[in-house]
């Protein structure tokens, strides 16, 4: 038994919130877990898939999100408990789906929606803040400001949603997702297990204006609950001078702050936890008294605005505040927030200072550090086969001299964008973007490009949302080369099975869909490529893009190392012969290190000549292709 | 502020394990954090890991309080002590989170970023690297846990081994049972053994430099 499955009420365990979530969902007595993987969201789901034979419940990687969100609706209506998880930019995928959902409601079984957005994008592409998805759509929002209320608020949402037949959204962040924390766990529901679709109902969104009224009187129910939630409450002295308005990380930044500053005495804090709708009396009798209110939240200032509405309706109540947040430039719009930030904005406001170590110090020490600390660029992995793909695509359009370009999307081969992947790529947008993205630019020969044309995808990307783009292809026949970057996992997000894999998020047997089929049944072209196999790969890359007559898809298929490496030993075992190795003296450019820039190899700068480290390298052999003076030894490692 | 008999030196303690992404860091914070509650402590650790398996620095953040206020990042200068897996990592946590009375135990074993080894930027050289650290900390602790793992063959226990330098510095309300039982309930029964004793390499490491 997993810590996370033990009936054991009281009981304290360090948690991640992702995991706290999980724990949550399977205290209500969830019974049907669906996600598309993306950081910060992804391990709630894992967590749960390593549980579901143990705890008797479904769980499941999904195509893609809207097909996630879907599927979790259709146990809802079941009758079963259902959460779906996705990172920020999922939930525009899932959103379509979820637009009509609140119209027609679901239920009966309880469904949660968790959102982990990713302010600073530490593991994105950007730093959407999903919160004013529940004023778009209309579904009621709460936010964790800690480990204990991601499982509390997660527990609590399931009771909510069948209490009213909408979906509650959770919106955590990376800082709660991927952090820890102790959580006191309560009583594991029983759940309902037993699935009936009740077909005395018709599930309906029309007439809509008499639906969408009946949202509204939901909601203005669930406004009279938050009113009364104990995850919203007001902390410090009656009546502060200044008040802070914070929900989220943003609230344990802010009582950190107080802590640093010696404030806890002099400034309230209102902490909100049901952020839409708003409790708007609630809020009224916080601020009673208030001078100033500094709203502490990050990225989109949704509470700042959604405060400052709620203050326009109660203002005979409160007399005259003046707003201090994003508008009056006190918190940043941008990235995530931090004690620091949250210290010297209400030490700004307070006309305390805030000075956190010796000044002489801390010059000194930032200016020795940032000279003698170098930049650690992102990097593919030793044995990465995505370099090796670029490395392959680099030198076969260079053959090709008709200046051909690739697109590409989201994935560990977004590194191509910058010098570790030789700059091949020349976009990156949405998951499967490339793809649609060449589907125009095969279009565009009788506009006079007469450039060859690729687009990237990673292998989970491509049933994810490359295969409407390359059926759009195939029916208006563009010519460009899509090529599946195939290393049989989800790497970017933690190795997660996808819709190839032969097992799901249960760990049993799942039927894996052949990439190729899928591709030769659109009428494509497709060649199967080893990435490691240089020379061919080069010269079937180069082949491909001579034939001028529609889609032609090329999968470079190698396992990710680091998921093979978790099975199995280095494929090589790589020295450098020093006696060959000519080093600056070659005229090579130190191709190996400078020019294909792995890092399991490195320049000695004393003894002048390239030299493996074997901590960092991984075996992948491919080096020993590339030398020129055949210098880079590659011997077959009989462990593996 | 005492919990279950054993107390902190600081409330809040600040710890900070750095590394290179792939060098074990969240292992250890995780295995340090779970031990610290069985204590009764209250414990947040942030990690920063967004790409951290492409070759970038990751960092935990290790936070144990007894009486709350804590968030997952520890404010600028305030760090207690700094666990590096990597030189250079040490003194880049210490630019950030470095203060006079900061303790640092380094790993000395150098990790090349990609723009070193083509050669486009330069890694300090490591004594003077050392030197800086041990000149702006208020005790030091130089452990060469990556040359001792290699002698045992398992590069990848360097994160135990700088555990196991952790224990014995003892800076911590932990005894080095509990350290070791955290480990037989973190690790797969068949890592248990090169474990134990790639802990006990580092607690020895530590007691001779």
């Amino acid at each position: 038994m997993s810590y996370l499955s033990k009936d054991s009420p009281g009981e304290v365990n360090l948690l991640m919130g992702n995991e706290a979530i999980a724990r949550g969902a399977i205290e209500a007595g969830v019974a049907f877990a669906s996600a598309y993987p993306g950081n910060p969201s992804s391990e709630i789901i894992t967590v749960l898939g390593s549980l579901a034979q143990e705890l008797g419940i479904y769980v499941e990687w999904s195509t893609n999100e809207k097909v996630a969100v879907e599927a979790a609706a259709g146990a809802s209506y079941a009758g079963l408990r259902s959460i779906c998880a996705m990172k920020q930019n999922g939930l525009n995928v899932a959103s379509d789906f979820i637009s009509n959902a609140v119209l027609t409601g679901v239920g009966p079984g309880g469904m949660v929606l968790i959102v982990a957005d990713d302010p600073g994008g530490i593991s994105s592409s950007n730093e959407e803040d999903t919160r004013y998805f529940s004023r778009l759509l209309e579904i009621p929002l709460l936010e964790p400001a800690g480990f204990q209320e991601a499982k509390d608020m997660t527990a609590f949402a399931f009771k909510l949603s069948e209490e009213t037949g909408l979906i509650v959204m959770i919106r955590s962040v990376t800082r709660i997702s991927h952090g820890r924390g102790n959580v006191v766990y309560s009583k594991i529901e029983k759940g309902n297990k037993k699935a009936r679709f009740d077909t005395g109902r018709t599930v309906l969104a029309f007439p809509v204006p008499w639906t969408h009224k009946i949202l509204h009187d939901k909601m203005a129910v669930i406004k009279d609950k938050f009113e009364e939630s104990d995850f919203n409450r007001y902390e410090g002295p009656k009546g502060a001078d200044l008040v802070v308005v914070t929900s989220g990380a943003a609230y344990l930044y802010t009582k950190e702050a107080l802590g640093l500053l010696g404030l806890s005495d002099r400034v309230g804090v209102l902490k909100l936890g049901t952020t839409f709708p708003l409790p708007e009396d609630f809020i009224t009798r916080g601020l009673k008294g208030a001078k100033k209110v500094l709203v502490a939240e990050e990225v989109i200032p949704f509470l700042e605005a959604s405060v400052k509405e709620a203050y326009a309706n109660h203002v005979k109540d409160l007399g005259v505040i003046e707003f201090y947040g994003k508008a009056s430039g006190h918190i940043p719009r941008e990235n995530e927030l931090s004690p620091d930030i949250m210290a010297q904005a209400i030490a700004g406001l307070t006309g305390t200072g805030y000075v956190p170590v010796d000044p002489a110090y801390q010059a000194e020490i930032r200016g020795l550090s940032l000279p003698n600390s170098p930049y650690r660029a992102l990097t593919f992995c030793a044995g990465c086969p995505h370099r090796a793909t670029y490395w392959d695509l680099k030198k076969a359009l260079k053959l090709d001299g008709r200046d051909g370009f690739i697109v590409g999307d989201i994935g560990c081969y977004t590194i191509g964008l910058g010098p570790q992947g030789y700059s091949m790529l020349r976009t990156t947008h949405a998951m499967g973007s490339g793809s649609g993205l060449a589907t125009g630019l095969g279009q565009l020969k009788t506009f006079g490009l007469d450039q060859p044309v690729l687009a990237v995808s990673g292998d989970s990307t491509f049933y994810h949302s490359v295969i409407p783009a390359l059926i759009n292809a195939a029916h208006h026949e563009s010519n460009f080369t899509m090529v599946v970057l195939d290393n049989s996992t989800t790497a970017m997000t933690g190795a997660q099975p996808h819709s190839g894999s032969d097992t799901g998020a249960m760990g049993i047997p799942a039927h894996g869909l052949s990439i190729e089929k899928i591709c030769e049944s659109l009428g494509a072209k497709v060649r199967v490529l080893d990435p490691f196999d240089v020379d061919k790969s080069v010269q079937s890359i180069y082949d491909t893009i001579q034939d001028d007559e529609g889609i032609k898809v090329i999968i470079m298929r190698q396992e990710c190392c680091l998921y093979r490496l978790k099975k199995d030993e280095k494929r090589y075992l790589m020295k450098i012969d020093e006696t060959r190795c000519l080093g600056d003296a070659c005229g090579c450019n130190r191709l190996c290190t400078r020019v294909f820039k792995c890092p399991g190899i490195i320049w000695d700068r004393a003894g002048k000549v390239a030299r493996i480290d074997e901590v960092i390298c991984n075996g992948c052999g491919v080096c020993t292709d590339i030398c020129p003076e055949g210098a880079i030894i590659r011997e077959v490692n009989h462990e593996a | 502020m005492k919990h279950n008999g054993a107390a902190l030196a600081h409330d809040p303690t600040n710890i900070i394990i750095a590394g290179v992404g792939g060098q074990g860091n969240i292992m250890a914070s995780q295995l340090l954090g779970k031990l610290l509650v069985t204590k009764g402590f209250e414990v947040i650790i942030g990690e920063t890991y967004g790409a951290s398996q492409r070759g970038g620095s990751v960092m935990s953040h290790l936070r144990v309080a007894g009486k709350g206020g804590i968030s997952p990042i520890i404010p600028k200068g305030k760090a207690h002590y700094i666990i590096a897996l990597e030189p250079a990592e040490a003194l880049r946590v210490m630019g950030e989170y470095g203060n006079p009375d900061v303790r640092v135990l380094s790993n000395t074993r150098p990790i090349y970023p990609v723009d070193v080894s083509t050669g486009a930027l330069d890694y300090p050289d490591l004594d003077n690297l050392k030197k800086i650290i041990t000149d702006h900390a208020k005790e030091t602790f130089f452990v060469d846990a990556t040359d001792i793992a290699l002698r045992v063959k398992t590069p990848i226990l360097a994160n135990i081994i700088m555990l196991g330098a952790f224990a014995q510095w003892g800076v911590v309300p932990l005894s080095v049972d509990e350290f070791k039982e955290a480990i037989r309930q973190s690790v797969p029964e068949k890592h248990l053994k090169k474990n134990i004793e790639a802990f006990e390499e580092g607690m020895r490491a530590l007691a001779a430099s």
